[in-house]
Order: C-alpha cells, then structure tokens, then sequence
C-alpha cells in the first residue's frame, strides 16, 4: 500500500466496519520508500475471505491484495521473552531456548530475554513448553509473509 | 507566478467546471471564501445548514450527473456535513466535499473548532485526503474529482487546513492523473457477457432487476432496448426508478419491502435473475435464506467486484459499467441465431398478469378524509408524470415511489441506502439549480421536513420556485406503521405533536403557503401550485391526510419476498 499517513487506519478501520477478525497485523516500509507491505492473518469461510479482499482492493491507498495461504509460502513471526532464570530455571530456560533455537539477548541475575522466529505455532508451542508461572513479558511482531519459489508480489 | 493556496482552490474548482459550490463559511474557510468573492465564474450557494449544503450538491448531483462541490469550515461545520457525506456514500453519488482545517502547527492540540475530519468521515468517503502543503493542493483536487466520479462513484472529502490556504505555491492543475492504487475495472469480460447471454436466451422464467447504477451509468437507453428486445419483464430498485420506463408494460413497478406483488413474486418465481448495477440490499431480497428456497440461476452486473457476491451466491458475475455491458449484451443478443423462448415466455407472461391483476396499489378511497396516495397520483397527472421529484424518508417517500411513475432517469431523487430524514427539501434545491426551467417538487412528512426547514430561506434568497407536497397526517408514519403491526399498537414518541403552522411558516419566509384539509380540494390545490401564476414562486402545500394509511404491499423484516402483507 501507499505509505502514506492514515493508510494504516483506512485497513484497521475497514476490519472493524465490517466486523472481520484480526489475528495479527504487521506493516513496515519496503525497499520502494514510497511503498509499505502490510500481512494481515485473518480467519473467515472462503465467502468472507473474498469479501475481504475485495473490500481491500477498494481502498484507494491499497496498491495490491494477494493471499498467500493460497499458494505456497513462508510465514515468520518474532517474538521476545523475559523468563525468571533464577535457580534451577537458569539452565532449564538456557536449554528449552536451545531446543526452540532462539537466541538469549539479555540478561540478569534474575532473568533471560529470549529471542525467538518461527511460524506462528512455533512460538506458541514455545510458550507452551515452558513453565507459565516463569513468564514474566512477551511481545510479539505478528506474522510476515512471502510466497515461496519465483512467486513474487510487486507493483 | 506563485499565488495563495485559497486562490488554487478556487482555480481548480473553476478549471473542473464546477457551477455551483454549496456551503457555508467559517473561520478555516475564510481564505478561500474571500477568492470566492473575487470571483464569478461559479456561483456560491449559502445554504442555511452544513447538511442542507452537502445534500443540495447531492441533489445537483443526481440530477445532473456531474459531481456534486460542497465546502464547509472546519469542527463542527465537518460534523455537520457528515450525514450528508454518508447519504452520498451509500447511494454511490460524486461529490466532492472541500472542509477547512485548523492550521497545521495546532491539528492535534484540541484547538477551536478542531475535529479530525479524515478521521471522522473515513467510513463514509470514497476516499480523503488532508493536505499537507499549498503545492499539493491542485493534484489532490483533480484526484479527488475524478475519484469520485470514476469506477462506483462516491463522496471525496478534501480537508484543507487554514494556513495551507494562505501559504504559496506554482499553480499548475494537471490535465490527466494516473493513481497506481486506483485503476477501476469499466469494461466486462467478454466471456462472461456470452455466458450471460446463453443463459438469458435460454431462461423460461426470466426477470430483469435494476437499480442505481444503471442510472449511475446513464445506462437508461441501453436497459430499455435490451428489455424490449428480450421482451422479459423489468423490475427496479428504489434508487433505479426511472431507468426503465415505468408506464411500459414491460416493467412491474418496484420491488423489495414496499415493492409491487407482481415484482416480487416474479422475481422469487424466475429461474434467470439479471441484476444490473443493483446490490441485492436486505430491503431488497427480504430474508435471504427464503429468497434461496427457489431455484434460480443469477447473472449479476456491477462495476463494483465487492458488490457481487456479497449477500449472494452468483451464476455469472459480471464486473463493468453497466452502460458498456448491456451495449455489449445488445450486440450480442442481435447477432445471435437463437431467440428467447416465446412460448416460455408467454406462460411466464400469463402468470405475471395473473399477479398483476392482484392489484396490489389499490387503496380505499371512500370518506371524507385526504388519502396521501390520491395526493400522488394527482400530483403525477398534474405535472404530466415529467417533475423531478425529491423526497425524505417515510411512508411519503414509499407512497411517492409507487404511486409517481418515472418515465425518465435522474427524475427521482430520494436517501434510499442511509435514508436520510431532512434530504428532500436540500436535495430539491439541487435538482431546481441543475435544471433551473424543470418543475421540481419535494415530497416530505411533517417530520422530515422539520428536519431542514430553515432552507426555506436559500429558496428564498435563490428565487427556487420549489413545490413542497406535504403529506402531514400528524405522525412519523412509518415509526407509526411499525407500531401498529409490531408493537401492539404502542405509538411510542412516533405522534407529531405541537407541529407549526406551515402555511405561516412558508409566509414568514416569503413563500406561498396552502393547507388542505379535504379530499376535494386536493386537486384544485395542486393546479393552482402549478399554474403559471405560481411558477416563479416556491409553494408549499400542507396536505393534512388520513393518520392511520398505511403503506401496503409489505414485505415484513425477516419475512421473504412472497410473504407480503397486502390490502
């Protein structure tokens, strides 16, 4: 879409009209500044999934709408976490990031801050497997994705 | 040469060729207002409302079929024109609506008569657009007028702050605009148009369902040659009225809540639905899950994709303008070794009759008392069916719709997506403006009028020699008519009380006031309105009807097309 002021609310504005679900959003500018790409996860029947798309494509500032879970295709997702790491936690939390293959960025006597990127289920089965009483902070980015192979969107 | 934001404005207006900018001016405003009074190349129109401004730019709109200008001043001269915006957005009309802004160092700081307009009315645009700098200002007017007019027309709103009206930049208003993220789609596959055809020439049961966009597309000839020349009956929206000539005997009058029994049951009894430039509404289909009961295949034309399999399932969806397509359709109807089927046909035609001879219009005209559709139909006779004809929201505005025919496109204009009380009258002025030796009349409720009575004194002060047919029975009637059928007769606040005396009312603003009382009057009133005599004047007749007329066929909430109550 535009990268443009306002750009961004014409989207969320439109979800919330019309009553879709957002699961997560994600936008920044591309390598084209004037240009940004936002992925959306939605969730709706074949018929609202259309809708959707269309009701997009309407948005003057929308320059183009693809759905990539239509085709194949790569869905990343980052997210932070601040575990306690005191006691026995210190080394559990040391190896269940190893295991997910995240990437330990800060530290404290008391605690880690995890970084970790996986598809959508990865993180959550991250979440899943660790002790839920050590969670002290996530943040999460949302998905971003891209079709795979020579499937490339451009403008 | 640099010059000030104001006068840009004013040249991109008169370089559109713009007539008429409806508004009222405020402190955001007073730049451009002052160009204005420089200035003669288009007139101001001072309407007495910000929502009078925007809905008589709405109503030129529709009259004329070019884009409607409206420009108010910032807060709550925005607010104000909200409703109008969004009466325009739902009816797919071009306007464009230029506000004032506070300056750019106080937006955001909760200055004087601050509100965020692109925010407010992002819902209900087309498209906006705030303008950051003096040199923007004439690309993002040519954008927005021919956003609002291209592809499914609709309201644009350009908000402008104050100090970008004072700043300077090079004039220069681009002659084309290319918008990489805008490229509407007007021609219709090929491919789809042939499949339609097949499935029309071969359809037992056809019925052709129109609305709005044919009229949007000035697509009125090219409907009334291809019905004639598939010989299949023709029903319409409310907001497609007159896109198909209603006296023929081709067309079965309106469908939908209050539509005709003949249009509804042929189009839940057809096997072939051809819609054009018509979004299947809820006011439309009834309830869908009785509407799919039947089977029946669909073709479906618009040039808005998002309109096609919105709220139903379609054979052969079709995007493009109407007008192109059903050229296409003409062509390739004409060239075609196949014909439809006459004898199909003429079973099907038999049945419709059937329906027709149901009589479904037909009220009681017996006793002593003023029946609002008598009103109408003397009102047709008298203007010869050839009026344009605005109206409000209400009982007045279904009775006008059924009982005025519409021969012609752009004659009737009424709120039919938002149903907006307080239109007929701003609208009116419009369409009076648009075509200034036209007869136009408004047809409103004591309601509805009340709503936007003060531009009684734009009239006033523009000579708009308006006909109001008031048809006051003392209620909000449709509120009224629910009541009675839903709630147990329970008139709750739906009883018009302590109403003013309209005929000094239209006086007291310098117009012609009459009030009529008894059913023979009625008609001796109307003649006299449109005499010659009266034709520089703007007459506002207050006909006092029957309060407990209801309007009939009826398609109850939630019930289907063939479940119509009827007289």
């Amino acid at each position: 879409m535009e990268n443009e002021a306002g750009a961004l609310s014409r989207v969320a504005g439109l979800f919330s009209a019309r009553g879709y679900n957002i699961e997560s959003l994600n936008v920044a500018p591309t390598e084209d500044e004037t240009l940004s790409r936002m992925t959306i996860v939605t969730r709706g029947s074949d018929e609202v999934i259309e809708q959707i798309i269309k009701q997009l494509n309407k948005l003057v500032d929308v320059v183009k709408v693809v759905d990539l879970s239509e085709g194949r295709h790569i869905e990343r997702e980052m997210m932070l976490v601040k575990v306690k790491a005191e006691g026995s936690w210190r080394e559990e939390m040391k190896r269940m990031a190893d295991i997910f293959r995240g990437r330990i960025i800060d530290v404290s006597d008391s605690t880690y801050t995890i970084e970790l990127t996986g598809n959508v289920s990865k993180l959550d089965a991250f979440l899943e497997a660790i002790d839920p009483s050590a969670i002290l902070e996530t943040v999460r980015t949302g998905a971003s994705g891209i079709g795979r192979d020579d499937r490339i969107l451009r403008v | 040469m640099e010059i000030t934001g104001a006068e840009i404005v004013v040249r991109c207006l008169q370089e559109e060729g713009v007539e008429f900018v409806f508004g009222y001016p405020g402190g955001a405003v007073l730049n451009i207002y002052d160009e204005i009074y420089k200035q003669n190349q288009f007139k101001h129109v001072l309407a007495r409302h910000e929502q009078g401004a925007v809905h008589a730019a709405d109503g030129y709109a529709r009259a004329s079929g070019r884009v409607g200008v409206a420009l108010v001043t910032s807060g709550p001269g925005a607010t104000n024109a909200v409703t109008g915006i969004a009466t325009a957005y739902m009816d797919s009309i071009p306007m464009v609506v230029i506000t004032g802004q506070v300056p750019t160092a106080a937006i955001g700081l909760d200055a004087f008569q601050e509100v965020d307009t692109v925010g407010i009315t992002r819902p209900c645009v087309k498209h906006n657009f705030l303008v950051n700098d003096a040199k923007d200002i004439a690309a993002t007017i040519k954008k927005a007028f021919f956003i609002a007019a291209s592809g499914r027309p609709g309201p644009v709103v350009v908000d402008i702050p104050k100090d970008i009206t004072i700043n300077k930049a090079e004039y220069d208003y681009p002659k084309q605009i290319s918008l990489r993220s805008y490229n509407p789609v007007t021609k219709g596959h090929t491919g789809q148009i042939k499949r339609a055809v097949q499935m029309m020439l071969a359809a037992k049961r056809p019925m052709i369902y129109t609305g709005g966009g044919v009229i949007l597309s000035n697509a009125s000839e090219a409907l009334t040659k291809l019905v004639k020349l598939l010989g299949f009956p023709c029903t319409s929206t409310l907001m497609g009225l007159g896109a198909y000539p209603a006296t023929d005997s081709q067309s079965l009058g309106m469908l939908g809540m209050h539509g005709t029994f003949e249009a509804n049951m042929a189009v839940q009894h057809s096997d072939v639905l051809i819609a054009i430039g018509a979004r299947f509404d809820d006011r439309v289909i009834g309830n869908p899950e009785h509407f799919f009961q039947e089977d029946r295949k669909i073709i479906h034309i618009d040039i808005d994709p998002a309109s096609i399999a919105k709220r139903v399932k379609v054979d052969v969806p079709i995007v493009g303008n109407v007008h192109d397509v059903l050229e296409e359709m003409i062509k390739l109807i004409q060239a075609s070794h196949e014909k439809p089927d006459a004898n199909a046909l003429k079973t099907w035609w038999t049945q419709i009759e059937l329906w027709r001879s149901r009589e479904c219009l037909k009220y009681d005209r017996g006793g002593d008392v003023i029946k609002p559709q008598y009103v109408l139909e003397k009102l047709y006779e008298i203007t010869k069916g050839d009026a344009f004809v605005t109206s409000d929201v209400g009982q007045h505005q279904m009775w006008a719709s059924q009982f005025y025919k519409f021969d012609k496109p752009r004659r009737w204009i009424n709120s039919g997506g938002l149903g907006t009380m307080g239109f007929g009258l701003p609208a009116a002025m419009g369409a009076q403006f648009a075509n200034p030796d036209a007869t136009v009349v408004c047809v409103s409720g004591e309601g509805s009028i009340q709503m936007n009575i003060q531009e009684l004194a734009t009239c006033k002060q523009f000579h708009l020699p308006l006909k109001i047919v008031l048809l006051n029975n003392g209620y909000l009637g449709m509120v009224r008519q629910w009541q009675e059928f839903f709630y147990g007769n329970r008139y709750s606040e739906s009883y018009m009380d302590a109403l003013p005396d309209f005929v000094k009312l239209a006086e007291s603003y310098g117009h012609v006031g009459m009030r009529i009382d008894k059913p023979e009057d009625v008609e001796g009133a109307l003649k006299q309105a449109f005499s010659p005599e009266m034709k520089e004047r703007l007459v506002f007749m207050d006909f006092r009807t029957d309060p407990k007329e209801n309007v009939y066929p009826m398609v109850p909430s939630g019930k289907g097309l063939s479940e119509m109550l009827l007289v």
